[in-house]
């Protein structure tokens, strides 16, 4: 009896041991840790040496492409139906061109969005929604400058990645769907969610978050802003929808809580890091980007790009960022691209998406985009 | 072979005939008794007769129903596929009503009639296994303080999953029954409520926690370390201390300069063990219906210290009347 003991609690000792050395993502040091904020308070940023190499390794922007001399035609005159880059001369546009092939299709190439028969027809989805996506670009370029991407700026690589749909996309997630008498209810929960660190909070807080324009503005706030109570709060249920967020926040840019608050007081200002505007900042900007540029993409988008709810696939913070604090280590991307830091059409001036264009088959083909 | 040198000897006591201990008035035991070698390394090898009675009985059957309703809520909630109960079931949970339905008795079971239903005959459990605690020491003319430990857990319990629900007029307020979720609760509380820390009853209640582990431990190592002189027998040297209590009383002397007695050590220990939960419950009380941000509350009361800046002002972007900070 002794002895039997002995050897099953060996065994299963034996295979505990194996089972945690295989599966519990192990954070071996040497550890990284850089102090943000005042001593004592905690504020610190953790990494392993190994981890913080290979993120750095892993998210290298592009070189530029070689410069090009500016000559006097017009990319909207050479071409035609060339809707958002008219005023752009035609070598900055090859330019542009070839490496928006690198940034987002250098596999695919010029095809993925073109009929190189006709380089101007818009029949291929992909190029209506490259396009919308060069207005985008430019849009947060700009009107997003100041208060977030600054002069680093975004191109197509800072999402894409060399791939023609981005690594971190999402959809809304409406929560199984099961065909049986009774329903229960998850509460929109307890799902290991990747979006929330596969914690058991609400799943769908994206959606909630991210997903609509015009939302209220303290939405995300849960706190009292008094020591006692003299209004109805918030339930613990927008707290937990709140942390959910956060969580994600903080996985899309390998940071911690600390990086833009001070815990102890989670929702005061004046003890946060300058970080925390930017990422306020950033909510709004996320908003506006699948508000205003995603979600009207919806019906040019074919069935397989759409979500389980027939949604685009949006952006949130994970899309540039890709578990940098900043996307691309804060590598300035626009600098040689000047056509991409500013507006070069009214919104009104390009079609509608969705709709098909109503282009005369061009006579002669276009000539060529560089390869 | 281990020879029997005191009562704290790993030696496994046998005796031919079970023990039954005292005859008491009413005797309800149930089972043979059995002798267990894998008890034994832990306790008494003997196992049994177990005391039965209606109350255990009935404490047993609305635990049983507690039990499976959270169970089979959670069983639904991955579509009744076992394995995927296995494997999803710490992040599983049955949850308490939408804020919506306020207090309302029985709202939509799938939208938190279960949890009551289920919470209530939890409740019911343990306030049965409480009352069957308290009646059982008396039979045996014990005194009642297990029971009272006891309720102070219960205490706690009804404060995070009855009272303060009552008192905020939701019974969303309540924590759903879940392994992670329970947990997630746990942190997104504290998140809402600016941090429980600040709260001077969980200070307390970690104090008392603390103090329990570090109570438990100096009794414990001084028994064992002076069990070879006899004070296994702590109750007889409350009175007649003898070398063992000598020796612990002077260890303690020598090291910290005072020791407690045989006597109020365990006093000691009782009380760091139910003031635990006594204070955990009136800091949750307390938690949303009159303090509604801790945080706030300790920089009133000049609890929270100010650190210098370290980046310029920060100011909240959200400028409009409305925002909040």
């Amino acid at each position: 009896m002794k002895t039997l003991l002995l050897v099953a609690a060996a065994v299963v000792a034996a295979f505990l041991t194996i089972a945690q050395f295989g599966t519990a993502g192990w954070t071996r040091p040497p550890i990284l840790a850089q102090q943000h904020g005042f001593r004592g308070t905690g504020m610190d940023q953790i990494q392993t040496k190994a981890g913080a190499a290979a993120l750095k390794a892993a998210n290298v922007a592009p070189d530029p492409a070689e410069p090009v001399e500016q000559g006097s035609e017009k990319a909207g005159t050479t071409y035609e139906n060339v809707q958002v880059l008219k005023d752009v001369s035609v070598e900055e546009f090859n330019r542009l061109m070839t490496s928006m092939t690198e940034w987002v299709a250098p596999e695919q190439g010029c095809t993925y969005c073109h009929n190189t028969e006709n380089m101007a027809d818009d029949s291929l989805y992909q190029k209506k929604v490259a396009r919308r996506m060069i207005q985008m670009v430019q849009h947060i370029n700009t009107s997003w400058k100041e208060k977030h991407v600054g002069e680093a700026g975004v191109n197509c690589y800072t999402c894409h990645r060399g791939q023609p749909v981005p690594k971190n996309i999402w959809f809304e997630n409406p929560g199984p769907n099961y065909k049986t008498a009774f329903t229960p209810r998850n509460n929109g929960q307890n799902m290991a969610s990747p979006s929330v660190g596969l914690a058991s909070l609400p799943y769908d807080t994206l959606s909630e978050f991210f997903g609509k324009k015009d939302v209220d503005e303290n939405l995300i706030r849960v706190n009292a802003t008094t020591a006692l109570p003299e209004s109805k709060g918030k339930p613990i249920q927008a707290a937990e929808k709140t942390y959910g967020l956060m969580i994600h926040m903080s996985s899309a840019l390998g940071v911690n809580c600390t990086y833009c608050h001070n815990t102890r007081a989670i929702s005061n200002w004046s003890q946060s890091t300058p970080q925390r505007t930017l990422a306020w900042h950033a909510i709004r900007m996320v908003r506006d980007l699948n508000g205003n540029y995603i979600e009207p993409l919806t019906s040019t988008f074919p069935a397989n790009r759409l979500g389980p709810t027939g949604d685009a696939p949006k952006l949130n913070c994970a899309t540039c960022h890709n578990g940098q604090s900043k996307p691309l280590a804060g590598a300035h991307v626009v600098e040689t691209y000047p056509e991409l830091t500013q507006v070069t059409a009214d919104a009104a001036a390009t079609q509608e998406p969705g709709k098909a264009p109503a282009q005369e088959p061009t006579k002669e083909p276009s000539p060529n985009p560089p390869q | 072979m281990a020879y029997y040198q005191n009562i704290f000897t790993a030696v496994q006591v046998r005796p031919r005939e079970p023990e039954h201990g005292i005859p008491v008035a009413v005797d309800n035991r149930v089972g043979r008794p059995f002798n267990s070698y894998l008890f034994g390394l832990i306790g008494n090898s003997q196992v049994g007769p177990i005391y039965g009675g209606y109350l255990g009985a009935l404490s047993l059957t609305c635990g049983l129903i507690a039990f499976e309703i959270i169970g089979l809520n959670m069983l639904a909630s991955v579509n009744w596929d076992p394995i995927q109960f296995v494997r999803q079931l710490p992040w599983l949970a049955l949850e308490p009503p939408l804020p919506k339905h306020g207090l309302k008795v029985l709202p939509p079971l799938n939208e938190g009639g279960w949890w009551l239903i289920a919470g209530f005959f939890l409740t019911a459990s343990i306030l049965l296994w409480w009352v069957r605690m308290y009646r059982r020491a008396k039979a045996l003319g014990l005194g009642s303080h297990t029971a009272w430990a006891f309720a102070a857990a219960i205490w706690l319990y009804l404060v995070l999953g009855f009272i303060r629900p009552l008192m905020m007029g939701s019974w969303s307020e309540a924590v759903p029954f879940g392994i992670f979720p329970h947990l997630d609760w746990t942190a997104a509380f504290s998140l809402r409520y600016g941090n429980l820390f600040y709260n001077p009853f969980h200070m307390l209640s970690i104090a008392f926690l603390y103090g329990s582990t570090l109570l438990f431990a100096m009794h414990g190592g001084t028994i064992l370390a002076t069990s070879r002189y006899g004070a296994e027998r702590e109750i007889d040297q409350i009175v007649d201390r003898g070398t063992a209590t000598e020796r612990a009383a002077l260890f303690w002397r020598w090291t910290m300069g005072f020791n407690a007695t045989m006597e109020s050590i365990h006093r000691w220990a009782w009380w760091f063990a139910v003031l635990t939960t006594i204070t955990g419950g009136i800091g949750i009380l307390l938690t949303g219906t009159v303090v509604d941000n801790w945080y706030l509350w300790a920089v009133k009361h000049g609890v929270a210290p100010a650190y210098p800046q370290v980046y310029g002002p920060i100011t909240d972007p959200l400028s409009t009347p409305g925002g909040t900070p």
